[in-house]
């Protein structure tokens, strides 16, 4: 390697095989207390429900299970190690104070079923969390049930449907710019809506003279991401608001970007009906690898009667109890009432962070995006100029001459030590290089970033190939994803 | 503010690096009318000692320290010290979902195994990454079925857990999906007669739980030849996981929608908990939801991918199978260390125990009440009916620290006074004792009051 990468460097890790590869009978990792209840006969009570045979289920140890599982860590990049630039995502800081409330005994154990009465922390938690949520994006109300990004979506678009038949029309379609995340369009159709695209302008925005032509009494609502998944601020929102509103029309606002905004400007105050919040991208409650997230939907006064059961509400002796009893309620979207550790997790934040902080907090990401963007400029093509929030998008342009595309560059970035931007998203741009720091990162941090992209510019001139190649510090190469999904190995088993 | 890493010189510098005066150029593009020029209604920054104390009060004033005889879809198991310590490692805890699996095998490979452990204790032969939760699993499990049937109407076991239910009415409402309840019987268990007049030839699925909700096992076999000979498939839904370890799967099944918290997740008030969903290899690109495959790299060395992607959102839009992108993975990677610590035998011997102390406490209780659904095999909850109204006796069980089965009245008023009891390993003879005692006590006092009038009309 001809460029040196000051960030990482290479290390001995363990290799480890699968945990069925390690079993053999006899090993055991648990010991259950004496049973202080007569034995039973099991046959006798379960007759031919009983089950003989546990198949292939493994036989460890603890030490090995230990070993397997942190070996297997070893093998992943995280926040914890470095920057995780991952635009649209938000992987920020999950501070550790989050994890340790949430295991507190009453709050880790509260079963859901508990009486109110012995309840009350639980609701609280939630009352208080739902506050601020409702400040933050000055809406009126908000459930906190969907269990996640894409699941807030649909509780959203049940409660904007519920919204329109009960003005007698449930309206057929859904606008959702070309810029927009996939979930948008498939939560749509979940929901029985058709899909209507509408297209972006020059500055990458929501084109007004097409939303405009586009918007008629057919349209339920348009769906849009604020900042836009360019990192770009929708500046016509009033506009966008007004031409929806026109028409009987409402605003969504997907809140995947709300880190670019908050306690900087509210979506309630330009023009937002119904919003998802993302608690595990905006609030700090961890991603673990794919989940749990939480997707809290705050919406304005007039879709309040749709919300989902239950809510919580206070009683005249001021304690807190669930309100069942909401006859236009769109149902359930979970059982139970959502992920709630997540809320745990999302209310440490918003404390530690008080209104100071989460505007500062605001400041630094976009702060952040726009020193990468400055950094960047001129190594790698900027396809809109319009000015950048929270994330910045560049496009593959200037490398694809050498045949290098915008995952190869992310490839390399590997051996740099730095988790991939988002790759060839949003699809406006083509080989796209999305890249969103937060506000997480020090500027040694970004500068160690920024002086890997421009190395990794400098390859792709001199020695296309190593990129092509890359990455060449891990354990595993490129791996063949055709044959995965051709042939899909899909579990472990036993060689015959 | 501590999570930020810049002192005000760094900021200095990089507004002064981009030609930038102030922070607030940067916030230029937000039209001043909708800026927000004032600190928002919040509480103020709290220091970590303060957290910790307003968590511990919240933790003080939501059943800490109490008894429970609560299940119903959320399950009190004991949870091995080495699920916390192995996903608080930041490499699992502050990962994102493994896209780049060049440096996210420690994930691919926790999820294949996942995977195999789920096929393995249900008897299917794939198995997805997660689902949101028991409910949603469900309800997504049938959507699969209306897809591979292209039928649309779906028969719902009454005996089906009510919120899940609830959720399924909620997602089939606008799809176009008619939903039909089949009962249950004398015996607790889906009434299949009613089942066979409930399918139509527009039946994609029949959906059921076993354990169903009143802890009693259906006859699966039964129910998949029925809903098998009207060209319906089966999906069974299995709330109580620890059941995998003493009841024979579902394996005449389709579809399996799991619900996975009893395997090392904490209760949680409700969440976040970790659904599942299994099926056969023929149905696998009609499942929604995150998988993980084996493959090779360019040495020919095994590794792991996120694989069959072309159902999912990103790629397919608004054509996907479902619009699920974020899953559970932290909480399938609790699950998946639980399944490993228990294994084949625990696993066996933790049901074992579920199952011996539910019987004692139902032999119990059927001294001085009525235990409802008793010739049934069931797992690890049980009906009992008394004579006095559960929420009465309840609140005389707070007084004792005391949890108490969960009233069915809300759920199931033709129940009347039943109550839904759940007993764990975790649950003490000495705890079971003293519930049955009060119980008793309640109906020993109906008795003599109603004796009582008896003796004075006399």
């Amino acid at each position: 390697m001809k460029h040196i990468t000051r960030k990482a460097t290479r290390h001995v890790n363990q290799n480890e095989g699968l945990i069925f590869e390690k079993s053999s009978a006899g090993k055991a990792a648990w010991k259950l207390p004496p049973l202080d209840v007569p034995e039973i006969d099991t046959t006798k009570l379960l007759g031919a429900s009983e089950r003989k045979d546990l198949g292939s289920m493994p036989e460890v140890s603890e030490i090995e299970i230990i070993r397997h599982f942190t070996r297997l860590s070893t093998w992943n990049y995280a926040i914890d190690l470095g920057m995780y630039p991952l635009g649209s995502c938000t992987m920020k800081y999950n501070p550790r104070v989050n994890e340790a409330v949430a295991r507190v005994e009453g709050i880790a154990n509260g079963h859901p079923y508990q009486p109110e009465k012995i309840s009350q922390g639980a609701l609280r938690i939630m009352k208080t969390l739902s506050e601020a949520l409702i400040e933050i994006t000055g809406m009126d109300a908000i459930t906190l049930q969907p269990a996640a990004g894409a699941h807030g979506e649909m509780t959203g678009l049940l409660m904007v449907r519920a919204y329109h038949q009960a003005q007698g029309n449930a309206r057929k379609k859904i606008l959702i710019p070309d810029s927009a995340h996939g979930t948008n369009p498939a939560t749509a159709a979940m929901v029985n809506y058709a899909v209507e695209h509408l297209k972006s302008d020059a500055r990458g925005t929501v084109d007004i003279a097409a939303l405009q032509a586009q918007m008629n009494e057919d349209v339920a609502a348009l769906m849009l991401t604020n900042p836009n998944t360019l990192g770009v601020f929708e500046q016509d929102i009033h506009k966008i608001a007004e031409i929806l509103h026109a028409k009987g029309g409402l605003l969504y606002m997907d809140g995947a970007n709300m880190n670019a905004l908050v306690g900087k400007a509210r979506p309630g105050d330009f023009g937002v009906d119904v919003m998802h919040l993302n608690l595990h991208k905006t609030f700090s409650t961890p991603h673990g690898g794919g989940g749990p997230g939480s997707g809290p939907v705050a919406i304005k006064k007039a879709l309040e009667p749709f919300l989902p059961t239950p809510v919580v509400t206070t009683k005249s002796d001021g304690t807190l109890a669930f309100d069942y009893n909401r006859p236009q309620s769109v149902g359930r979207v979970r059982a139970f009432y959502g992920n709630f550790g997540m809320f745990v997790r999302a209310l440490a934040y918003i404390q530690a962070n008080g209104p100071d902080g989460l505007r500062q907090t605001t400041e630094d990401a976009v702060l952040n995006a726009n020193y990468i963007r400055k950094g960047l400029e001129g190594v790698y093509d900027l396809p809109y100029s319009t000015p950048t929030m929270h994330e910045v998008v560049f496009s593959d342009k200037v490398q694809a001459k050498k045949g290098v595309r915008t995952m190869d560059i992310a490839k390399r970035l590997i051996d740099y030590g730095f988790h991939p931007y988002t790759t060839a998203f949003p699809l406006i741009v083509p080989g796209a290089l999305m890249i969103e720091p937060t506000e997480s990162e020090s500027k040694e941090e970004m500068d160690l970033f920024i002086e890997a992209m421009k190395s990794i510019a400098e390859e792709v001139e001199e020695d296309p190939q190593t990129v092509l190649d890359a990455p060449h510090s891990t354990r595993v190469s490129r791996l063949d994803e055709t044959a995965a999904a051709r042939k899909p190995v899909l579990r472990w088993k036993p060689s015959a | 503010m501590r999570y930020l890493p810049k002192s005000p010189a760094d900021r200095e510098a990089m507004l002064k690096a981009i030609g930038l005066r102030s922070v607030d150029e940067l916030f230029a593009p937000i039209p001043a009318k909708y800026r927000l020029n004032r600190d928002l209604n919040i509480p103020r920054q709290m220091a970590e000692s303060e957290i910790v104390d307003f968590f511990r009060q919240r933790s003080r004033e939501n059943g800490d320290g109490y008894t429970s005889f609560l299940g119903a879809g959320a399950y009190f198991h004991y949870r091995p010290v080495v699920i916390d310590s192995l996903i608080s490692r930041g490499e699992f805890l502050t990962a994102y979902t493994p896209y780049q699996a060049e440096i996210s095998q420690g994930t691919l490979q926790s999820i294949f195994e996942f995977q195999t452990m789920i096929c393995e204790l249900t008897g299917m032969e794939v198995a997805n990454a997660s689902m949101y939760d028991g409910s949603t699993a469900a309800a997504e499990a049938v959507m699969m079925a209306v897809r591979l049937t292209g039928r649309r109407s779906v028969v719902v076991a009454r005996s089906l857990h009510p919120e899940y239910r609830e959720v399924l009415a909620t997602y089939a409402t606008h799809q176009g999906m008619p939903l039909a309840i089949a009962g249950f019987a004398d015996d607790g268990r889906l009434n299949l007669k009613e089942l066979e007049q409930t399918i139509t030839p527009q039946t994609a699925c029949v959906l059921v739980q076993s354990p169903n909700f009143f802890g009693t096992i259906e006859d699966v076999n039964a129910i998949a030849d029925l809903a098998h000979k009207h060209g319906a498939m089966l999906v069974v839904s299995i709330a109580e996981a620890v059941s995998l370890g003493i009841v024979e799967p579902p394996r005449p099944a389709d579809v399996i929608a799991m619900e996975a918290q009893s395997f090392g997740v904490p209760l949680g008030f409700g969440g976040p908990y970790c659904g599942v969903i299994a099926t056969r290899e023929k149905y696998v690109r009609q499942m929604p939801g995150r998988l993980v495959g084996q493959t090779t790299d360019k040495q020919g060395k095994r590794g792991f991918v996120l694989t069959l992607a072309t159902r999912e959102q990103h790629i397919r839009r608004e054509k996907a199978t479902s619009n699920i992108c974020t899953n559970q993975a932290l909480v399938a990677l609790m699950v998946n260390i639980f399944m490993t610590v228990y294994g084949k035998v625990g696993l066996k011997e933790l049901a074992k125990q579920n199952l011996a102390k539910t019987a004692y406490a139902a032999a119990q209780f059927a001294k001085h009440g009525k235990v409802m659904f008793g010739g049934t095999p069931r797992f690890n909850e049980f009906v009992v009916q008394t004579s006095e109204d559960p929420y009465a006796i309840n609140s005389r069980l707070l007084g004792h620290k005391m949890v108490g089965g969960l009233p069915l009245k809300k759920f199931y008023p033709e129940l009347g006074n039943a109550a839904l009891w759940c007993c764990t390993e975790l649950t003490t003879r000495s705890a079971i004792d003293t519930a049955v005692g009060l119980v008793a006590e309640s109906e020993r006092s109906v008795r003599s009051a109603k004796e009582e009038v008896e003796e004075v009309a006399r």
